[in-house]
Formats: structure tokens, sequence, C-alpha cells
């Protein structure tokens, strides 16, 4: 399997999710955001860190970028994208994925581990995790308050695109379960195809027993099987 | 010309940086201050005559990059 990890000025996650694609021996490959076509890739990973400091909105100017269009003729064509925190927010301005980022709830940066619980496990990011469906991962972020209207947040529990929502260590999903104000709790959605990913939680953070955790490995070790 | 676009959030979208300055306002002996929402200004000097040229390409531009249409309004103020 092969991955290009793209990487924007003020991408700060983009060598760890290479560490973690690398671990799964995923043949990786660092793409700068100004290059017009991407290698020869199965996966496409938008990583997490704050692009152009965040300017205007989350992920906006990224969004602009030249590379993004080759990434949504890639998703087009079925190829897999993964957009995680910031790589959530490119995604969602570049329109790949619908809805919107806000500032979290109670205004402040978050930086922990939160309970998740994957709620589609057909898909290749999730697989794995029918046998472990209440995880944890780190989050990191100051606009993770995903924001949708009503009728989209319908579609999406209807269709079943939610991909993670934040739960308790019981994966009781509730207000205070819900570290950022989310609607319905939303943490990761899927496209309608589930060849694209977007989630606030970093995977990559918990690929090793030595950092603490070993949850984020079955979302890589999924996209092998 | 100069131009100016102020976007602001949707009505039934949350401002909690609004709500912030609001209750700072309230704080601060400002008991008739009902509601504050917080918003974006941009001033943008444009090379071009043409008016209807004009109102084109500031609503192309306030669409694509300076709002998210999904939860901003703007509004466009010619001067």
């Amino acid at each position: 399997m092969k991955s290009s990890v793209i990487v924007f000025p003020g991408s700060n996650c983009d060598r760890d999710v290479a560490v973690a694609l690398q671990r799964f021996q995923i043949k990786n490959q660092m793409v700068w955001h100004e290059e017009s076509s991407l290698p020869k890739s199965d996966l496409v990973v938008l990583p997490g860190g704050f692009s152009y400091g965040d300017y205007l909105r989350t992920g906006c100017i990224a969004s602009k970028s030249k590379i993004i269009n080759a990434v949504i003729e890639h998703g087009k064509k079925g190829g897999l994208i993964l957009g995680i925190c910031n790589g959530f927010q490119i995604l969602i301005e570049s329109k790949i994925l619908p809805g919107a980022l806000l500032r979290n709830k109670r205004l402040k940066f978050l930086s922990k581990n939160i309970f998740l619980k994957v709620m589609n496990t057909e898909n290749k990011f999730c697989s794995k995790y029918k046998n472990k469906n209440i995880i944890e991962l780190p989050i990191a972020h100051n606009e993770g308050n995903y924001f949708a209207s009503d009728d989209l947040i319908r579609k999406l529990e209807d269709e079943n695109l939610i991909a993670f929502k934040y739960c308790n260590n019981e994966g009781k999903i509730d207000k205070n379960s819900n570290p950022n104000g989310s609607s319905n709790n939303i943490a990761g959605i899927l496209n309608k195809e589930k060849n694209i990913l977007g989630m606030m939680p970093h995977p990559e953070r918990l690929i090793d027993p030595i950092l603490s955790g070993e949850d984020g490995s079955i979302l890589f070790e999924s996209l092998l099987k | 010309m100069k131009i100016s676009v102020t976007v602001t959030l949707k009505n039934d979208v949350l401002d909690p940086q609004g709500k912030v300055v609001m209750q700072t306002l309230k704080n601060m002996g400002h008991k008739n201050i009902d509601n504050v929402r917080q918003g974006k200004y941009f001033e943008i000097d444009i090379n071009e005559q043409d008016k209807e040229e004009i109102e084109k390409i500031i609503v192309q531009i306030s669409e694509k990059l300076l709002t998210n249409t999904v939860i901003e309004n703007y509004k466009i103020n010619y001067k």
C-alpha cells in the first residue's frame, strides 16, 4: 500500500503520521502543497497542525492550495483520503466533506485524551474496530465543534456516515462526554462512498504502548486489510 | 475603488466569543446590551472601474474565500 502525506506551511503532525504509516508497512511519500499532482497513492493523508497559522478560518487557506485539486480527483476516483484534525478542517473547507468546524464551545484549546465510540465499522478505515468499539485517543484542537444544518445531521445519522462520536469510558454518548460542543457528539465523519474520513482525534499519536496506548494502531491495521 | 465586506455568523450558529463580549459589557455596567455577535471586516482595494465587473468579482471572492457559506453571511459595502 502506498500513501502520500500532504505538507502545508504550519503542518506539525505530518511526520508523526508518516512514522505511523511506515510502522504499518505503508510506503509513504511527503508531498509539498505546491505540487499539482500526486505520486501513485492508495491513500492521501491531510495531517494535523496549524496550516497557514489558522488565518481567516482553520483549514481555509490550505483548501485553496494547488495540490487540493489532485486530492479531490483522487477522492472522486475512489482513492482513500484521511484528514486528521487540521486535515479534517481542510476537508471541510474544500467542501470534500460537508458541514463546518466551529470554535470549541467553551473557547478553550483542548489537549487531552478522550473516549470515542466507533459508530461505523463498515469502511476501510475502521473495520478492525469491530472487536473494540470504545477507544481512547488524544484530541488537540481549538476548532473542533462540528456544526451542520439539522437536515444534514439527520442525513449523516440515517446514512450511517458518522464514524466516531465522543463518549465516556463506558460508551455513553451525552452532553457530559462532549468536549467541544459538537452536534450529536460527532468526532469524525465519512463521505457517502466511505472512502474519505475526516476526524478531529489523532490516531497517529497512539500507535505504541510506550506512547500510552495502541487504539490508533487499529485504524492503520484496518487500512492494510 | 475601495470596497468593504462584513462577514457575520448566521443567526442559528452559536457565537461563544460574542457571548463573552456581551457578558463582559454587562459586567462593565452596560445593563441595556441584549446581544453581541462577533464578525470579520475586510477592506479591499480593487483596480477595476466597471461596476458590474466589480460586483461580480467581489461576490465571487466573498463566496469562495472570505465566507464559509455553511455558517456565515456576508455583506458588501460599496463606498
